[in-house]
């Protein structure tokens, strides 16, 4: 793709405002057990810069707080099993120090 | 290199508190917002808008840096964004605005051409504040959108007074709440972001139907074409891109008034809103006496032995603000600030204090006090949801 496509596509996005934008793809995510599973369904809805900016200052009960309101008020379409492993990566990558 | 990649790339290696100084910005420091905030922020620009502090991508949630705050009224490109979901795709022309509900009398539809001919014209000048205002700065931290100072702005808002509008539809007896509905959508199945106001807050003069920001259209990240303006009231009422008012005889029971924006009951005193109100908690309404210094920035150095002026603002939920005070000896004795001119009980009032720092450090706090008698808190009151972080503030600098 040139150079001059990809930066129309990119205005593109910006200017129907707020859908999936090119920058977003720079919030890189810690690598570790369960990030793809992170990715592919916390940004259905939202940006991955959400995870950084929370953190690190919730422990594994608070990140499992936002997991459930995400499922059950939200409508995040992810299983019972997933919800465990998205949890159990954000309590270890982006979860608060063990005091 | 782009500027954002750049950005991105440094924020990435150097430390955003390091970083967000150097090219400018007055932002709170890297011990206050959560370290994960400080990492993943950057100047960045997003449509129509000029490079705002970005605390995340999408929904697109952008703060003002504090410098802009010199200004009596924040620049239409310069003024905050925030969205709980995509921002909503509206043409003026296909934009229509309806009033129904249990409590109308005659059910309404009006485009904007029926709207800004029939109606007169009515402009407030007034504190558009989020809720979340500082949330990144309590302590312990809450989870949440992680604002620094930049989630405000002030400015004059044209369009008409939404007591006009419900008045041409008929208000029933039995009328308890305006219910406000914008274009855009929740995600998924989540809950469509939709607030109420009180038939007192809704029938206020001052509450419009604003097409204007500044005199100009509203942009697209601010509400295009017509947001609700609820003066005095946290911007959660401020339906953006709003096509639907809906006057109710319940109370209102979508999640973002019956779970979202809630404190706990009394913690800030009586809400305003008693449809809203339960036993253990209230609506947040209205924005409680707060003031910033805005220059010079904080961690700058000041000349020693020459004469500095602090300039900053201070506002309230509409009372007005009486004074503002200073003090340089960490609160044992405090000075009037000289107010500036008074733009409206709405708006914030800018304020200077003039002093010649001695050689070292010096730290300037400052409180504002409200015409209802108000002031600000010493300590942190802290809530789960991060709201009203109004405590005196301190801004600490080198003298040389």
């Amino acid at each position: 793709m040139s150079r001059k496509v990809s930066l129309a596509l990119a205005l593109a996005a910006l200017v129907s405002g707020g859908g999936a934008w090119a920058g977003e793809s720079s919030v890189q995510l810690a690598q570790g057990a369960g990030v793809e599973r992170v990715q592919a369904y916390c940004a259905i809805c939202h940006s991955l810069d959400y995870i950084v900016m929370n953190s690190p200052f919730q422990d594994r009960v608070g990140w499992d707080k936002t997991v459930t309101k995400m499922v059950k008020v939200m409508g995040a379409p992810i299983t019972p099993e997933d919800t465990t492993a998205i949890v159990d990566y954000l309590a270890a990558y982006y979860g608060k120090a063990p005091q | 290199m782009d500027r954002r990649k750049f950005l991105l790339r440094t924020s990435g290696t150097v430390a955003g508190s390091l970083l967000l100084p150097r090219i400018g910005i007055a932002t709170a420091s890297a011990d206050e917002l959560p370290a994960g905030t400080v990492a993943s922020s950057a100047l960045d620009t997003m449509p129509g808008k000029r490079p705002l502090v970005r605390r995340t991508f999408r929904p697109p949630n952008f703060e003002t840096p504090v410098e802009v705050f010199r200004e009596a009224y924040t620049p239409n490109d310069a003024f905050y964004v925030r969205w709980h979901s995509a921002v909503p795709e509206v043409s003026l022309a296909d934009w229509r605005l309806r009033i129904a509900g249990p409590a109308v009398q005659t059910p309404r539809e009006y485009t904007y051409a029926e709207i800004v001919r029939k109606f007169k014209r009515a402009e407030v000048a007034a504190v558009n504040q989020c809720s979340g205002n500082r949330r990144g700065l309590f302590s312990p931290h809450v989870p949440g959108v992680q604002w620094g100072f930049g989630a405000m702005g002030n400015a004059v808002w044209g369009g008409v007074s939404l007591k006009h509008l419900l008045e041409d539809a008929g208000i029933s007896a039995g009328a308890l709440e305006v219910v406000a509905n914008g274009a855009d959508a929740a995600m998924l199945t989540g809950p469509d972001f939709v607030k109420s106001l009180p038939m007192w807050k809704a029938l206020d003069p001052g509450t419009l139907l604003a097409f204007e920001m500044n005199g100009e259209p509203l942009p697209a990240g601010n509400g295009f074409p017509a947001r609700i303006v609820a003066p005095g009231w946290t911007a959660t009422y401020w339906i953006k891109a709003v096509t639907e008012l809906t006057v109710t005889d319940k109370a209102f029971d979508g999640f973002w008034m019956k779970t979202a924006y809630r404190v706990p009951k009394g913690m800030f005193g009586d809400s305003g809103f008693q449809s809203q109100d339960t036993e253990q908690n209230s609506p947040i309404t209205s924005i409680k006496v707060n003031s910033l210094i805005v220059s010079p920035a904080r961690g700058a150095t000041l000349p020693a032995g020459r004469r500095v002026e602090i300039m900053g603002i201070a506002w309230d939920g509409g009372s007005g603000i009486r004074k503002v005070e200073v003090s340089l000896d960490g609160g044992a004795s405090w000075r009037d600030a000289k107010l500036d001119r008074d733009l409206g009980r709405y708006s914030w009032r800018q304020w200077h204090y003039g002093f010649k720092p001695q050689p070292g450090a010096v730290t300037v706090l400052a409180r504002a006090l409200a015409r209802d008698g108000s002031t600000q808190t010493e300590k942190l009151v802290h809530n789960p949801a991060g709201y009203h972080h109004n405590i005196v503030q301190r801004a600490d600098y080198h003298v040389a």
